[in-house]
């Protein structure tokens, strides 16, 4: 039963939302140094709504994120990654945030 | 003395570009860390390792690196597990040559084969799949400890093997390869790889190898080593477009090969092959197409489809004595599957639709056997992943199949880490397939043994299908101690057939088939602890115990031929140039040692006995003269054991005790090898 919920929550998801979806691919730097950062990064952005994927490169500090435009704009993904302590693009984090971080994770700043 | 020398010097030229370039590059993992301090920037370089096991997928997968491939002496894909403790590689016979790999105690029929996802080695090329690609085809090998994805079919029981095949976007323009060694095996691989345009490349490889030494040092009469010959070869297309999102790939692979075996002055162009000497011819043919066609969608990445159609022709025509044995098999297989996600890249679902049909003519001795297999199923396989510390995969497939019927199969996949540097995985499933029982035991026919089956009324040669559950864990935990790294693993591993068709060789002069009545399981413990006690060494140790028991119709036994007990151990250091990160000697050394093994009472043993336990030792040292030139020189079976009489009655080859299958050891003895690789910038 949950299976056939599972089966028509996706087509659903798929087909016939897909016309109000608004999907878009984007990249910037986030600041990082570790994997605890990798895993801060991710799941801070993956429990924002309208959020399709996020990935974040450790050597490079790439972050990729698919996002529905129609739920989420790309201000407030910056905004909420700059929360979790990590410098953006375009937001830097507090400086409180930034030094509660763990020791591995202090990335160097600007 | 020289030319001694000459003759055991393998020639490896190898006019490696890109390839070269290719397997540094993913030997460093470069890490670069912004130190705050005076220090102004450093880079930290860490080699991956050649054999890997994952700490990230759901699934136990360990990663066989071409590197890997470098270590074993030669040429095909079953020596590439001799420096693992998680696969075995075992002696099917002690005429053909032939190497049979096994992993959790069970041997190749109950592993899934696959060639880049679409399964291969199977039916008719059970046997002797494995020498049919070579190893400088190859890329890389993952191997599935337990269950493997539904996407895969239904037929794994103890793993899924797949071979990645060069791909003709990252290849390089030429490769040759030769290679001649001591026993009269020579060797060559020409591949070459074409641009044809920006979106299309196309490679072309051709293998031969050829053997034409009668060497019978063991003095029973009978060679020690097959004369072979083999012409091979593949054409591979590729097309892809980024920017639209689509990638295909075209293969036609032909084959041909030939194998002469038995007594030593066996020749089989003299007029009555059936004459005193016992010979036998193994000639196979084979044709095979793949199609692979796969689309992404550019701006939503993680949605993607795939569509794979394979198509071989498979044909063997052999005697072996008296005994005739041809084979051939025709086999169509069409995948697709569709790639998603529910909400986010976290949970991720793949479908899809599999066909295939099979058929089968075979001629044994005198009878005939015809068999249409068909099926179609419906997969699909949910996975979920926290990106911390926890992920699971959960996958069902539904097939309906003329011979198997309608049925189920559901596979689990857990992985959990509870703290750092730990991960623990635990897996479930169930797996079924139709035995081969002719293709699958081939050996059978370098023996007189008569052979029986005892049919109860089932599809498939009169016996039932096989099923059986695989359910096991794993953990793996990295330490550091007195300043060093370590690595430690645990798995253990449970298949219990519900169903089983069961080999007999317990009686000496028959081989029986028959469904199993009772139990039949294999339980394998394995713990492998490996160290970094300096800079580029690592010492690798395992222990493996495998327990399996099949209830025959004479009793519950131990598996002949399968030890109880093995160890393992691998040393592998580099020693870099001065102050540098260049490579200047590498030396590996693998040392195993095989427990005692249950052999079938027999002509010579009519009660039956154990063989004693045996060291095997093999070594290889290389010198790097330059990123273009390399010497390499090694030693197998240092120890040079060998079992004493291979062939049981060899001095009566048609009386009805001659057998050749109850082989626990080595047939060859040692082996020195020298050789060279030259890189081409």
């Amino acid at each position: 039963m949950r299976l056939i919920f599972l089966i028509s929550t996706f087509f659903l998801s798929t087909f016939l939302s897909a016309q109000k979806k608004e999907i878009v691919n984007s990249s910037f730097d986030v600041k990082g140094v570790c994997i605890m950062c990798k895993k801060r990064i991710e799941k801070k952005t993956f429990r924002l709504k309208g959020i399709k994927h996020a990935s974040w490169d450790i050597s490079s500090n790439n972050f990729v994120v698919i996002y529905d435009s129609n739920r989420i704009s790309l201000e407030n993904i910056h905004k909420a990654i700059a929360l979790s302590g990590h410098d953006t693009s375009k937001e830097k984090a507090l400086d409180d945030t930034y030094n509660k971080l763990p020791d591995c994770c202090l990335y160097k700043r600007e | 003395m020289l030319v001694r020398v000459f003759q055991i010097v393998i020639f490896l030229l190898g006019f490696l570009n890109i390839y070269s370039q290719q397997i540094i590059k993913n030997q460093m993992d470069s890490l670069q860390v912004d130190e705050v301090n005076k220090l102004d920037e450093i880079i930290l370089l860490k080699k991956e390792k050649s054999i890997s096991k994952s700490y990230i997928q759901s699934k136990n997968i360990i990663n066989v690196s071409s590197d890997e491939l470098l270590n074993a002496a030669c040429c095909n894909i079953s020596e590439s597990f001799e420096t693992n403790p998680h696969v075995d590689v075992n002696f099917s016979d002690a005429l053909t040559g032939n190497k049979e790999i096994s992993m959790l105690g069970l041997n190749s029929p109950y592993i899934l084969f696959s060639e880049e996802n679409l399964p291969n080695i199977r039916g008719g090329s059970q046997a002797f799949g494995l020498t049919f690609i070579p190893g400088t085809w190859i890329e890389s090998i993952q191997i599935t400890k337990g269950m493997g994805s539904v996407v895969n079919g239904y037929q794994s029981m103890v793993g899924h093997i797949n071979v990645e095949l060069r791909k003709p976007f990252n290849d390089l323009p030429l490769f040759v390869n030769l290679f001649s060694s001591l026993n009269g095996r020579n060797e060559l691989n020409i591949q070459l790889r074409k641009k044809i345009s920006d979106k299309i490349y196309s490679s072309f490889y051709i293998h031969g190898n050829n053997r034409n030494l009668r060497i019978d040092k063991n003095s029973d009469n009978f060679l020690d080593s097959p004369l072979t010959s083999q012409i091979n070869v593949l054409n591979r297309w590729q097309y892809m477009n980024k920017e639209k999102g689509w990638v295909s790939f075209l293969n036609i692979h032909a084959l041909k090969d030939n194998k002469i075996l038995g007594s030593k002055f066996y020749n089989p162009k003299s007029i009555n092959k059936y004459n005193k000497e016992w010979g036998s011819e193994i000639t196979t043919f084979r044709v095979q197409s793949i199609l692979k066609i796969g689309y992404v969608f550019p701006n939503t990445p993680y949605k993607s489809f795939g569509l794979q159609v394979l198509k071989s022709i498979h044909d063997q025509e052999s005697y072996f004595g008296l005994r005739d044995y041809n084979m051939n098999h025709n086999s169509n297989y069409i995948n697709l599957i569709y790639n998603s996600i529910i909400t986010n890249t976290m949970n991720k679902l793949k479908f899809g639709l599999s066909f295939s049909n099979d058929n089968y003519i075979e001629e044994v001795e005198v009878f005939n056997f015809k068999r249409n297999d068909r099926s179609y199923g419906g997969f699909l396989e949910y996975s979920y992943d926290n990106l911390d510390d926890f992920s699971l995969i959960f996958g069902f497939r539904f097939d309906s199949h003329n011979r198997l019927k309608n049925f189920f199969t559901p596979r689990i996949h857990l992985r959990y880490s509870p703290w750092e540097k730990s991960v623990f995985k635990f897996s479930f499933g169930q797996g079924r397939k139709a035995a081969n029982i002719f293709s699958e035991n081939q050996s059978l026919f370098s023996s007189n043994r008569i052979v029986q089956i005892q049919k109860n009324g089932g599809q498939i040669y009169g016996l039932n299908p096989e099923i059986a559950i695989n359910y096991g864990s794993s953990f793996m935990q990295r330490f550091n101690l007195f300043k060093k790294s370590f690595s430690l693993s645990i798995d253990y591993y449970n298949t219990k057939f519900i169903d089983q068709v069961v080999v007999d060789y317990e009686d000496p002069v028959s081989v029986n088939f028959y469904n199993l009545v009772g139990e039949s399981f294999s339980r394998s413990l394995l713990f492998e602890l490996s160290v970094n006690p300096i800079n580029n060494f690592e010492i690798k140790l395992a222990y493996k115990n495998q327990k399996v028991k099949i209830a025959y119709n004479s009793g519950e036994l131990q598996k002949p031929l399968v030890p109880e007990n093995r160890l393992f151990m691998n040393l592998d250091y580099v020693k870099k140039k001065n102050n540098s990160n260049i490579d200047d000697f590498r030396f590996n050394l693998t040392f195993q040692g095989i427990g005692k093994q249950r052999i079938p009472k027999n002509y010579y043993n009519p009660k039956g006995m154990f063989s004693k336990k045996y060291f095997l030792i093999n070594f290889q040292i290389s010198k790097v003269f330059s990123e273009n030139f390399e010497l390499y020189s090694g030693i197998e079976n240092v120890g040079n054991y060998k079992q004493i009489k291979p062939i049981i009655a060899y001095d009566d080859p048609f009386g009805p005790n001659f057998d050749s299958t109850l082989v626990y050891a080595p047939v060859i003895g040692r082996m020195t090898y020298l050789g060279l690789r030259f890189n081409f910038k």
